[in-house]
């Protein structure tokens, strides 16, 4: 199967300045990303996920920057472009969508007036054009009597339809690539499952790629063909959604997949947190940053870095158990699967 | 749980919200956010209610404990009807039923100590001098898994996971019988949920505690509960046992609701069939009469958009308010 690269981030690393010091929030983050492609970022809150994102559109806070590392897109290097050339691309080039669409969306303008700006900014389109596109793309995104929406404002829509406008929005200019954060966490599970289905109807019928953000593990083995799993900053395994749920090869994804309940078992089972506190980004430690939460710690794990063990095709883990020398562990999840 | 004795059995219950309209409008309009429900809750159980966001829950929750006055309907906690006590008569009551919220930013003052937090019900209610609620300060905190150190600290130097157990603290410093926990884990991480949820376990095991849960996290309410309510637009729609509700769902939303859930297995993920409903949630406000899912259910007769179905027991304690099951 040929596969076309759409987006690589290779070694980006981003960091806070703070009146307490250098948070490193992004301690060298590489990602790729194929065309028509689904990719999920799991991880717990403060691993970085968020931020990976913001270095990759240009909307750091000003008191953040990307320290070293390329973030390629279409043979461009995002990180070296400036504040103009990105406004060019966003919202064009690369759609967004946010945890909450209120704060997203602008309250006192009407809803019609939001999906047409982009479009006659970035697409050069007259005011006609700009509005027929955009009642089209309320109707594709599943809202009822779109010619009349197109003049209410965002108070007037419930939380699920806000949502299903952010999308619009974002999907207006037929971006290349859709960057959603956690998207669905505020919807209940019925109109969650309107905007997955809608999101995989576009990557198959327009090919467009996504970068999917979410602590929810169902929404991913749903969505995405591969999942990049952070902790700490950093990239502790990636590799196919399979490879991830079922011969998972890093300590931290095991206690992921543990702590959540099966709900297909009917006999109760007592779930298993991972206890602990993730590493202060502040003085990140110099090992693994999992090592004090990590039931297999070694010695080498306080002392050195694990590198991204290639442990099958297209799936790596950060994690020295993957070390040919290391003891053999079975992993307590997954099918204990070998790799295809 | 072989022996069953009932704790709370609401009757009957509705709480309607008055909403403003026009100026010069006469008749006033009403948000029947929970209108004629009626359950049980057994004794050291816990009761778990789903529904999409606006259905009543936290409603629900709030009217049994009397947080809202209810506007009709009887809940008979332990034999007597306290709905219509007035403060002075419910203040035994304030003590043996707390409630944990969602939200474990919000919801305590930033200006108390962890200590001073906690021991605020124990003053209110008289129960024991300055020392001996320190004592049990102590105590409790060591219960849910922090120091004894941490009284003396305030709610912003700890985490999320931290906050909400110095909430599930503070609920149980009075030694009540009956918790509502509304939404205890959305506002947490996955693996910091899991560590919540087995203490609420435990604690519910050590203190015989009975448990409300209200969330939208499925799978998790399936894990924690006893038996399950199913709300839609203020109506109880189904009810019935843990197990059972989620392999035998009977009530078509029910049914749309649980395929909605999404599987963390993607073999599974990919041959699971979807039952995308269509449309949103009407307005709770002059709701239409009949079944209120009529508007969104594909098995929607002439009957259904005129006669309100009623719960009822199907067989073995798993109730429905359904057509569909009419015999
Ligand atoms: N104080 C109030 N005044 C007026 N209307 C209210 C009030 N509280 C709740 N409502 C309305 O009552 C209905 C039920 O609300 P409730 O908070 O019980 O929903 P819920 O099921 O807990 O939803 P969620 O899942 O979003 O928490 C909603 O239509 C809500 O807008
Ligand atoms: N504006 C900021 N100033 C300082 N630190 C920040 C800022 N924004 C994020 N951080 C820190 O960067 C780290 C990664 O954050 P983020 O990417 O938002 O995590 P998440 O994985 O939850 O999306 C966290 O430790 C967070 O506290
Ligand atoms: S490198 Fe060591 S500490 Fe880190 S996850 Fe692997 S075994 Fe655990
Ligand atoms: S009563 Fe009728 S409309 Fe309501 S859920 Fe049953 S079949 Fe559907
Ligand atoms: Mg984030
Ligand atoms: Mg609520």
């Amino acid at each position: 199967m040929e596969k076309e690269k759409l987006l690589e981030i290779r070694n980006l690393k981003t960091s806070f300045y703070t009146h307490v010091g250098e948070v490193k929030a992004v301690g060298g983050v590489s990602i790729d990303l194929n065309k028509g492609e689904a990719i999920g970022i799991v991880g717990e809150s403060g691993s970085g996920k968020s931020i990976t994102m913001m270095s990759l559109m240009g909307l750091l806070s000003e008191n953040g920057k990307i320290i070293d590392g390329e973030i390629i897109f279409e043979g461009r290097d995002l990180a070296k472009l400036s504040e103009e050339e990105m406004q060019k691309i966003r919202g064009n080039e690369i759609g967004m969508i946010f945890q909450d669409p209120m704060t997203s969306l602008n309250p006192v303008l009407t809803i019609g007036d939001q999906l047409m700006e982009p479009l006659i900014k970035h697409k050069k389109m007259s005011k006609k054009e700009a509005w027929d596109r955009a009642v089209q793309m309320l109707s594709l995104v599943g809202i009822p009597s779109p010619e009349s929406r197109m003049k209410q404002y965002p108070h007037e829509f419930s939380g699920g339809m806000r949502q299903r406008v952010m999308i619009a929005m974002a999907l207006a200019c037929e971006p290349k690539l859709l960057i959603a954060d956690e998207p669905t966490t505020a919807l209940d599970v019925t109109i969650q499952a309107q905007i997955l289905e809608l999101m995989k109807e576009l990557k198959d019928k327009i090919n467009t790629s996504i970068i999917l953000i979410t602590h929810d593990l169902g929404v991913v083995a749903d969505v995405c063909d591969r999942i990049n799993v952070m902790y700490g900053g950093l990239v502790a395994e990636t590799g196919s959604t399979r490879d991830i749920f079922y011969r998972p090869k890093h300590p931290y994804t095991w206690g992921l997949l543990k702590s959540i309940p099966n709900p297909k078992k009917d006999e109760k089972e007592r779930l298993k947190p991972i206890e602990g506190q993730p590493p202060d980004l502040l003085k990140p430690p110099v090992g693994c940053p999992f090592a004090d939460r990590c039931e297999y710690a070694m010695k080498i794990c306080m002392q050195q870095r694990p590198p991204l063990f290639e442990v099958g095709e297209g799936h790596k883990a950060a994690c020295w158990l993957n070390h040919p020398d290391a003891p053999k562990v079975e992993p307590p999840v997954g099918r204990g699967e070998t790799n295809e | 749980m072989s022996d069953k004795k009932t704790l709370i059995e609401v009757k009957g219950l509705k709480k309607y919200f008055p909403v403003k309209k026009g100026l010069f409008n006469k008749t006033p309009s009403y948000v029947k956010a929970v209108d004629d429900v009626s359950f049980t809750i057994n004794k050291g159980e816990t009761l778990g209610l789903v529904g999409e966001s606006g259905c009543g829950k936290t409603t629900t929750g709030r009217t049994i404990i009397k947080l809202y006055e209810p506007t009709d309907g009887q809940i008979i906690y332990d034999g007597v009807d306290i709905a219509k006590f007035n403060e002075k008569q419910m203040i035994p009551y304030r003590r043996k039923m707390q409630m944990i919220f969602q939200d474990p930013y919000a919801s305590l003052n930033p200006r108390m100590t962890v200590g001073d937090i906690i021991s605020e019900p124990i003053m209110i209610h008289n129960l024991m001098d300055k020392k001996a609620a320190q004592e049990r300060v102590q105590y409790l905190l060591n219960r849910v898994g922090l120091n004894s150190e941490h009284a003396n600290r305030y709610p912003h130097e700890f985490s999320g996971g931290q906050r909400q157990r110095i909430g599930i603290a503070r609920a149980l410093a009075v030694e009540p019988e009956f918790i509502i926990a509304d939404e205890p884990i959305s506002a947490l991480d996955v693996s910091i949920q899991a560590q919540v949820v087995n203490m609420l376990e435990d604690l519910q095991e050590d203190l015989e505690l009975t448990y409300l849960f209200v969330a939208h996290d499925l799978s998790m309410v399936k894990h924690i509960s006893t038996r399950i309510g199913v709300m839609y637009l203020g109506k109880m729609v189904e009810l019935a046992e843990s197990n059972e509700l989620y392999s035998k769902p009977l009530h078509p939303y029910t049914q749309a609701l649980l395929s909605a859930i999404p599987i963390p297995d993607p073999d599974e993920a990919a041959s699971k069939k979807r039952i995308v409903l269509e449309g949103e949630i009407p307005s709770p406000i002059d709701p239409p009469k009949g079944c209120r899912f009529a508007g969104r259910c594909k098995y929607a007769t002439e009957k259904c958009r005129e006669v309100t179905p009623e719960l009822k027991d199907v067989g073995g304690g798993h109730m429905v308010a359904c057509h569909l099951y009419d015999k």
